[in-house]
């Protein structure tokens, strides 16, 4: 038992080192900007660049934008494949999977030779259009977490039975997802949001093959051109992610848990 | 609405049933209408997925097939034979299986250490959700972070070079080379399989090890005759799983070396941003090779996960 654990030890203690170290030297590389004494100027540097504000506000706005189309595809989609068409639910799956299947880089390579201007639908053309094809990239991309996130939230609620419930009360389908369903679900539904944003706020690929002013595409052109902005900006970006993902934990503490009937 | 106030009549006499109604009275009716409205609401994903998914990747496909004057060609495809794209996928697989097969290695060993190795309670919930951000933490910023530690200048190496005397750089060291890539890589493969494997090491049962040790077996017996045959179909899919994660990734490559290592992707990217390969049809024969690869490892992941699941009923 006693050799069990030191190894165990060992290992974990290996770990910690591969895992931190980078995140250590990423911050004190950070302090460095002024030769010989540690400042937090890379900061200051980085929260005062309007192109800073400029691509993270732009992005944050993408990302909500995706969120909600995102929750406008997908929870319906899970609730009546779990309610009433369980036999779609492979095809739901194998859909879902897609965008792990498919590289982001083929995603918007073929979005670029399908939407271009001369096509039916023309979504490059204009700067609009552009913006709306890369919330539905991010949708793309989104998706095969999200739907996790959904089906998980439904899993956990008795979806049969407040359905019924709320037939006999005499709501139509829309009326029950709307106001019955979604709100048991709205832990689940936040869990897929963040995941969503922690997933799309720094992407680069589609965001700079299509030419938008992204934060990703930013942090690259920083990366490129500056010594110590980059380790700011992986500090912050390090602190978006853990926040993203905190806020996850915290919200599985308020997952109603009505009953787990189904399933 | 209409239906809230066709039931608050209808309760007054019960015989008209609102347009929700009864399930008993007419139950086919309802059924049909039902899996209408299912197949409404199943509808928006259906599509999007057709216009966003499918479309757009199938696209590629055909064009992979097509030349310059629209006509049907191999040529495309023969053309990836070229020594510079034959280098670049050759480089490619090998940090993606590199990265997926020590990913798949270091995070069994970590997941194994924290779940089965009796380290404190805390510590396996710490892990799982540092897993969870790391994970996620890929990209550009990642880049920046191993630049930070590994780089010329980063901490790591200053601290070898000025405490241990030991460069690394002259000792052959390149974090923008084929081992610094897998090494970045592998920052979120270990996560990722952690994360993967954790529930695959839960369902070894305590009894199983038990009943080993009961018979006589040592340690390293119950891994070689129990525990590793288990965990195998969950080992090879999360591989190929890995595999396929880390061959289609190009943010963290592109920012850590700029486009020095020609992977896939980062050719892939120079080509759709100015025909660097003077041949749009190319460009989607280089995707459709990217689709294979990816498309043949998730397959494998697909089918083993089947399997081990059969196995578990």
């Amino acid at each position: 038992m006693k050799r069990s654990k030191l190894w165990a030890w060992i290992t974990f203690g290996v770990a910690v080192a591969y895992f931190l170290v980078p995140l250590l030297a990423t911050f004190e590389f950070s302090l460095r900007i002024r030769r010989g004494t540690y400042s937090l100027d890379a900061y200051a540097s980085v929260f005062s660049d309007p192109r800073f504000q400029a691509t993270f506000g732009y992005s944050l706005l993408v990302g909500l934008f995706a969120i909600i189309v995102g929750i406008f595809i997908v929870v319906p989609a899970a609730y009546f494949v779990r309610l009433r068409a369980p036999h779609l639910r492979p095809l739901i799956e194998f859909v879902t999977l897609l965008p792990l299947i498919i590289p982001p880089i083929i995603l918007v390579f073929g979005y670029i030779r399908l939407y271009n201007t001369s096509s039916i639908l023309p979504l490059t053309g204009s700067t609009f259009g552009t913006d709306i094809l890369l919330v539905l990239a991010y949708v793309a991309l989104a998706l095969p977490y999200m739907y996790r996130a959904v089906d998980t939230g439904l899993r956990t609620i008795d979806v049969q039975t407040l359905t019924e419930a709320a037939t006999i009360l005499g709501a139509n389908q829309m009326v029950i997802l709307a106001r019955v369903i979604f709100p048991n679900i709205i832990v689940a539904v936040l869990s897929g949001a963040f995941l969503t944003l922690a997933i799309v706020i720094g992407e680069f690929t589609i965001a700079s093959l299509l030419n938008r002013p992204a934060f990703g595409p930013y942090l690259q052109n920083v990366g490129a051109n500056r010594a110590f902005e980059p380790a700011a900006l992986a500090v912050i970006s390090f602190v978006i992610t853990w926040g993203a993902m905190g806020m996850i934990q915290l919200l599985s503490r308020f997952a109603p848990k009505t009953a787990a009937l189904t399933d | 609405m209409t239906d809230t106030s066709s039931l608050v009549t209808g309760s007054a006499a019960p015989v008209s049933t609102g347009a929700t109604g009864s399930p008993r009275r007419n139950p086919l009716a309802n059924f049909a209408r039902s899996q209408l409205g299912a197949y409404l609401g199943v509808a928006p994903f259906l599509i999007f997925a057709v216009l966003f998914l499918l479309v757009p990747t199938l696209t590629l496909v055909a064009g992979a097939f097509v030349d310059d004057a629209g006509h049907f060609t191999f040529q495309n495809i023969l053309d990836l034979g070229t020594p510079a794209i034959l280098n670049s996928y050759w480089i490619s697989i090998r940090v993606s299986a590199a990265s997926a097969i020590l990913g798949a290695v270091f995070g069994l060993i970590i997941a194994l250490a924290v779940i089965r190795g009796r380290l404190p309670e805390g510590i396996r919930a710490a892990v799982l959700t540092f897993s969870g951000v790391a994970s996620n933490f890929a990209g550009i910023p990642l880049a920046f972070a191993f630049l930070s530690t590994l780089g010329r200048l980063g901490l790591v190496t200053v601290i070898l070079k000025t405490v241990f005397d030991f460069d690394m750089y002259k000792a052959g060291f390149n974090l923008l080379s084929f081992s610094g890539l897998t090494l970045t890589y592998l920052y979120f493969q270990i996560p990722l399989m952690i994360l993967i494997i954790a529930p695959a090491i839960d369902g070894l049962k305590k009894e199983w090890s038990e009943a080993a040790s009961t018979l006589g077996a040592t340690k390293t017996q119950f891994w070689r005759y129990i525990g590793l045959p288990v965990l195998w179909p969950n080992l090879l899919g999360t591989v190929s799983l890995l595999f396929a994660n880390a061959f289609g990734a190009i943010a963290t490559a592109y920012a850590l070396t700029g486009s020095s290592l020609n992977i896939v992707p980062i050719l892939l990217y120079a080509q759709i941003r100015g025909d660097v390969l003077h041949n749009p049809g190319l460009g989607a024969a280089l995707a459709l090779g990217m689709i294979v690869i990816t498309a043949f490892a998730n397959v494998i992941y697909l089918v083993i996960r089947s399997r081990a699941e059969r196995w578990l009923k």
